[in-house]
């Protein structure tokens, strides 16, 4: 009895919706008929579907975007019910309805929820977040990683450049150029790393320059929004003593 | 903005500390000599820091510039955040927020309390003898009390949530245990400073400040 009633529920979805890189936003009205355990992924393929909006009217299906639906690849990052969260875990049954939906404008649009996260990527590239190990011939087995620095590292490594934490942070926005916090961690990671360690002060300068880590101002809503859980303030107090080290070191030593 | 926002910055911070934080608990403990000494203490604290060798360069380089630089890049750095408290209204988010809004008060207070007494030691209208008196005159307005209350509760929370963010911000407190007792620590100080200040502030509105007839006899 109860699930012929559940059966004919119907889940109401605001989204935001923009045809291109420079129109207007506008939103529209969803009815997605409810099935159990159905996440906001489940509802826009059901949307693709049956692409009618609440009013009956037939309109364009909605764009986003999502690879891997387990929260490991970052792709699905969009702003619902006012948090930015991966879309693929947001459960409808753990939401308030109706369930808002909007892209993450900290990132440019590029249709519907379908943002632009190449300044993240760019972020990355800048402050080289990777180890060097190519050369001309072979360099042998690196140094070894103590298991206690193993074991909090690992968490740094689980970012997806999902980009929620620089949705959420006020510091990271048009008036500014500050990288964001993902990056910063990825700095602390790479420092972290027995061979990365070897470019330590790269990495280390191109965050005491503009849009480096001065950007952040300790609102912390980052750590507070990370899916993965991710110290990111931690991280980012890390790299301040690091670069405040690193400036004094230079200073005394020209 | 030319050159590297990264020295403009932990400048910005430093000096936030050191001078300018350093001279606002220098003045905490001068006023409150008002409050448990009376006008001859106050007074006495006064001429001791006028006594000091090269006053005019201290105050310029303890006390102007650092102050101007602090205020105006902060101006900035506060026009440049997107306040997001309504949808993050986390407990450090506001903080964040507030931070800028008592900045930006605390820099009114400063001016409009500047103009009122060092401003007119500087023109002759008033003498260093006199600043007790200067002090009751603006104290004994209803308004004058309540607009300096409010900027010394700015003032004190800017500089005690800003202590909190120095010691983040150069690599002091890194974990969230520390930065959670930092925070307390941080906020009993503000309390303590705001509620000093305060009894300070009410001490002037004593009659033993209306002349300087106190002082001579003593």
């Amino acid at each position: 009895m109860a699930e012929a009633v559940a059966d004919k529920k119907n889940v109401r979805f605001i989204i935001t919706r923009q045809d291109s890189a420079d129109s207007p936003s506008y939103t529209e009205e969803f009815e997605v008929p409810y099935r159990p355990n159905m996440n906001v992924i489940s509802a826009l393929m059901e949307i693709q579907r049956t692409p009618v909006n609440a009013n009956g009217k037939k309109t364009t299906p909605v764009c986003w975007e999502s690879n891997c639906l387990e929260e490991v690849c970052g792709a699905c990052s969009m702003v619902i019910n006012g948090k930015p969260r991966q879309a693929c875990s947001a459960l409808v049954d753990h939401l308030e309805q109706p369930i808002r939906v909007a892209p993450m404008k900290t990132f440019p649009v590029v249709r519907d929820l379908v943002i632009n996260r190449e300044r993240m990527f760019s972020a990355l590239k800048r402050v080289k977040a990777w180890i060097p190990i190519d050369g001309t011939y072979d360099l042998g087995p690196g140094p070894r990683m103590a298991e206690t620095k193993r074991q909090w590292a690992y968490e740094l490594s689980k970012c997806m450049t999902c980009g929620v934490c620089l949705e959420s942070c006020p510091n990271v926005n048009d008036k500014t150029s500050f990288i964001g916090p993902a990056a910063i961690s990825q700095v602390r990671l790479f420092n972290t790393h027995p061979t990365g360690e070897m470019n330590k002060d790269e990495r280390l300068e191109t965050l005491m320059e503009d849009g480096g880590i001065e950007g952040c101002g300790n609102s912390q809503n980052c750590v507070r929004s990370c899916p993965k859980g991710i110290p990111l303030t931690t991280s980012i107090a890390a790299i301040n003593a690091d670069t405040t080290k690193h400036l004094f070191k230079k200073w005394l030593s020209f | 903005m030319t050159g590297n926002s990264y020295y403009y910055r932990k400048l910005h911070s430093l000096l936030g500390v050191i001078p300018i934080g350093a001279f606002l608990v220098e003045h905490l403990i001068t006023n409150y000599a008002a409050f448990n000494q009376g006008h001859g203490g106050f007074i006495e604290g006064v001429e001791w820091l006028n006594s000091l060798p090269l006053v005019f360069a201290l105050e310029l380089f303890g006390i102007w510039l650092p102050l101007l630089y602090h205020g105006v890049y902060g101006l900035y750095v506060a026009y440049t955040a997107r306040n997001n408290v309504t949808n993050y209204g986390y407990f450090r988010n506001q903080m964040f927020m507030l931070q800028r809004v008592t900045g930006v008060l605390t820099l009114l207070f400063i001016a409009w309390h500047v103009f009122e007494t060092r401003v007119q030691v500087a023109l002759g209208n008033v003498t260093h003898e006199e600043l007790g008196v200067r002090m009751h005159e603006i104290a004994t307005q209803p308004w004058a009390f309540a607009l300096y209350c409010i900027g010394i509760i700015a003032a004190t929370f800017h500089f005690c949530n800003g202590m909190w963010s120095f010691l983040v911000s150069w690599g002091i407190t890194i974990g969230p245990r520390a930065q959670r007792v930092s925070s307390y620590v941080w906020m009993v100080a503000f309390v303590v400073m705001a509620v000093m200040f305060i009894l300070s502030l009410s001490a002037f509105l004593d009659p033993q400040f209306q002349d300087t007839s106190v002082l001579t006899k003593s």
